[in-house]
């Protein structure tokens, strides 16, 4: 679950972590009554959860209240990403001496949280990594002992701090890994963490990223945001509903495959014969006849479809049961679009029969099935 | 020979009373693994088809000498099941469970590694070694068939999809493991490589892996240095787009990390035959064997 800056903040606040004074707005009074509180210039933005929304015009400057207001009206009727901005964050505009970067990740490796710090934040840490690596100092957790204060102080060390600053930058790696290793944190990030002219740090930005595994553990945060953990449209929602992978992408073929590295290999096939994917759907282990109608019936609620391929390879899933979740799609008339299936396995000829009796062909291997769907979008057009 | 599990292995199920449990304990007595106990604190004394039930692994520790175990406890207790199974030195350690906190996964791994057991996954199908009808998992026995081919990946039905075509093209395997398709893992794609290279009867490699992370480019690295017999890759994810899941949460392209194009290219650098499609890979080998 990613949060949203604001939601972040509130977070990071809550561990006493310093953050710029303002306060969040979801309409372009609100914005000017945020910026009165703040008394002083302000940054009014787009509370989204996309990358680079100041190179969209999602970060605006404001001198007065009013000038807030008219930020944000503008801001409120974007799209960035294609996603809606409902919020802003008014907060005021800080005097910077320097941008830093501090986050904590997990290393997918070392199979370890990392904690990462640069003085020189602003950029994304990839863009940083990419044009001056020896900036960024890198930091291990040991798995049994936690991130120590003095490893906190020694990230701020090697990045380049000196006397009281030590402990004012230390302390925020220390509040990034309590925030971690209590809601399961799998990715967070202050970027900027601002150093003011007059010598005060603040977290300027908030990334914070909860491990979705994780969340039956923290209901209490859920609870507090109001919100669906989880930005989904009506079919994204449906397949988490019934427990299957969904991804939406931009061809016109849905993939329904059980397994998500056979669903990958599935959509990557239709490419190599000359089609585009539409939709990833994966069912899941050992999907019954019903769960096979569902994901047909979500696959083809989306308008891109043209064509569908059934691709099974089936160990605790059944062939019979496949074929009679085919059959029922088709005799409730579900299915408007061509269908491809290809399934081998386990019952693999009952449910061939099956598929025989109603006049459903099927292919045997998944090379003939995803050249025989892309070659029905063609025919349709 | 084989890596990880032999005829040896003596497994205990924890979690055997579950819909899960009890269902892949028969399909894995029916292909000859030895199972002899299951756990499920407070059944003691209940069985399941004929495997006795213990309240925990110590205790079917005690009773059967189990030296492995599987794991089928549901997400919120399965980092817990796995430390209770470290705790009784039983290796490896296969934890089939999906959706284990990543948080969970980091400690059960480096408990483990303290002790120089093996975890296998999560959110893995398992291992299997056909000569010894030995599956710790939950594979279709039936797909894979003895020979002297190492097969590791980190997905599931698709290792069963290149099982079966090495299988129909008269190509045996060694062991076949899951790695799993989470971010964390305690068996890595490398380790895996330099396992099967100690295995005198495992003559080739077949590596299935995925989008997301590096394990296969490091994995690369160490085959250019360290492996002289021949190894076939397929990756999945060539048309993944970037920073979506792609249904197994370590399935993702972060930034300008885990393309299936940088993995591929690594592999081709260091000698693998890249298949385009699974059914490529069985032609691949026997190419390359």
């Amino acid at each position: 679950m990613k949060l949203f800056e604001h939601e972040a903040k509130d977070i990071f606040r809550a561990f006493k972590m310093p953050t710029p004074p303002g306060g969040v707005a979801r309409t372009p009074k609100e914005a000017n009554a945020r910026a009165k509180e703040v008394g002083k210039p302000v940054v009014v933005k787009a509370m989204v959860l996309a990358g680079k929304r100041g190179k969209a015009g999602g970060v605006k400057f404001a001198d007065s209240p009013e000038e807030a207001e008219k930020c944000a009206d503008e801001i409120l009727k974007m799209r960035i990403n294609d996603l809606p901005v409902e919020a802003v964050l008014v907060e005021e505009k800080l005097n910077i001496e320097q941008e830093i970067y501090a986050g904590i990740t997990i290393d997918r490796n070392e199979r370890k949280y990392v904690v990462i710090g640069s003085a020189s934040g602003g950029m994304s840490i990839e863009e940083l990594a990419e044009e001056s690596p020896e900036k960024i100092i890198k930091m291990h957790v040991d798995p049994t002992l936690g991130f120590q204060p003095y490893e906190a102080r020694q990230m701020a060390i090697s990045m380049g701090f000196r006397g009281k600053q030590i402990n004012q930058l230390g302390s925020f790696f220390l509040t990034l890994w309590n925030i971690v290793e209590t809601y399961d944190v799998e990715l967070t990030e202050i970027n900027p963490l601002i150093l003011t002219k007059d010598g005060r740090f603040f977290a300027a930005d908030a990334r914070l990223n909860i491990d979705d595994n994780s969340l039956y553990r923290h209901k209490d945060i859920i609870e507090k945001l109001k919100r669906e953990p989880v930005e989904q449209n009506e079919r994204e929602r449906l397949a988490t509903e019934n427990d299957m992978a969904y991804v939406e992408l931009e061809g016109d073929i849905a993939c329904i495959c059980n397994g998500a590295g056979l669903t990958m290999a599935t959509l990557d096939a239709v490419s190599l014969y000359g089609g585009k994917a539409s939709t990833f759907l994966d069912l899941g282990g050992g999907a019954d006849a019903k769960r096979v109608e569902k994901g047909i019936e979500i696959a083809l609620m989306y308008p891109k479809v043209k064509a569908i391929l059934v691709n099974i390879m089936a160990g605790i899933t059944r062939c019979d049961e496949v074929a009679k979740g085919i059959v029922a799609a088709r005799d409730d008339g579900d299915i408007t679009a061509p269908m491809v299936i290809r399934m081998v396995g386990t019952n693999e000829e009952k449910g061939q029969e099956i598929l025989n009796k109603a006049g459903i062909p099927f292919l045997q291997t998944m090379e003939d099935a995803a050249s025989k769907v892309v070659e029905l979008v063609k025919e349709v057009g | 020979m084989a890596i990880l599990v032999d005829k040896d292995t003596r497994v205990v199920v924890q979690g055997i009373t579950g819909t899960q449990g009890e269902y892949h304990t028969i399909s894995m007595l029916k292909y000859g693994t030895k199972i002899v106990a299951g756990t499920s604190p407070g059944k003691a004394g209940e069985e399941v088809n004929g495997v006795p039930v213990y309240d925990s692994v110590s205790e079917a520790k005690k009773a059967e000498d189990v030296n492995a175990s599987i794991i089928f406890v549901p997400a919120p207790f399965a980092g817990d099941a796995a430390l209770e199974a470290i705790a009784a030195d039983l290796n490896p350690v296969v934890v089939i469970t999906e959706h284990v906190p990543v948080k969970d996964e980091i400690r059960v791994i480096h408990a483990a590694k303290a002790k120089g057991i093996t975890i296998i996954g999560p959110n893995t199908p398992g291992i299997i070694t056909p000569g010894a009808r030995q599956k710790v998992g939950i594979m279709p026995g039936h797909v894979f068939s003895h020979g002297n081919v190492g097969l590791m990946s980190r997905s599931g039905t698709l290792t069963y999809e290149i099982a079966a075509g090495m299988t129909n093209a008269g190509i045996g395997i060694s062991t076949a493991l899951g790695l799993g398709g989470d971010p964390c893992v305690g068996l890595t794609t490398i380790e895996a490589v330099r396992l099967f290279k100690r295995d005198k009867d495992t003559k080739a490699l077949v590596l299935v892996g995925e989008i997301g992370g590096d394990a296969e480019e490091r994995a690369a690295a160490y085959i250019k240095k360290e492996y002289d017999l021949p190894v076939v890759g397929f990756i999945a994810g060539r048309t993944a787009p970037a920073g979506k899941r792609m249904g197994h949460a370590g399935a993702i392209i972060s930034g300008s990390t885990g393309t299936a194009a940088a993995k591929i290219k690594a592999l081709s650098d260091a000698g693998v035959a890249v298949a385009d499609k699974p059914s490529d890979v069985a032609r691949l080998l026997k190419k390359a064997m």
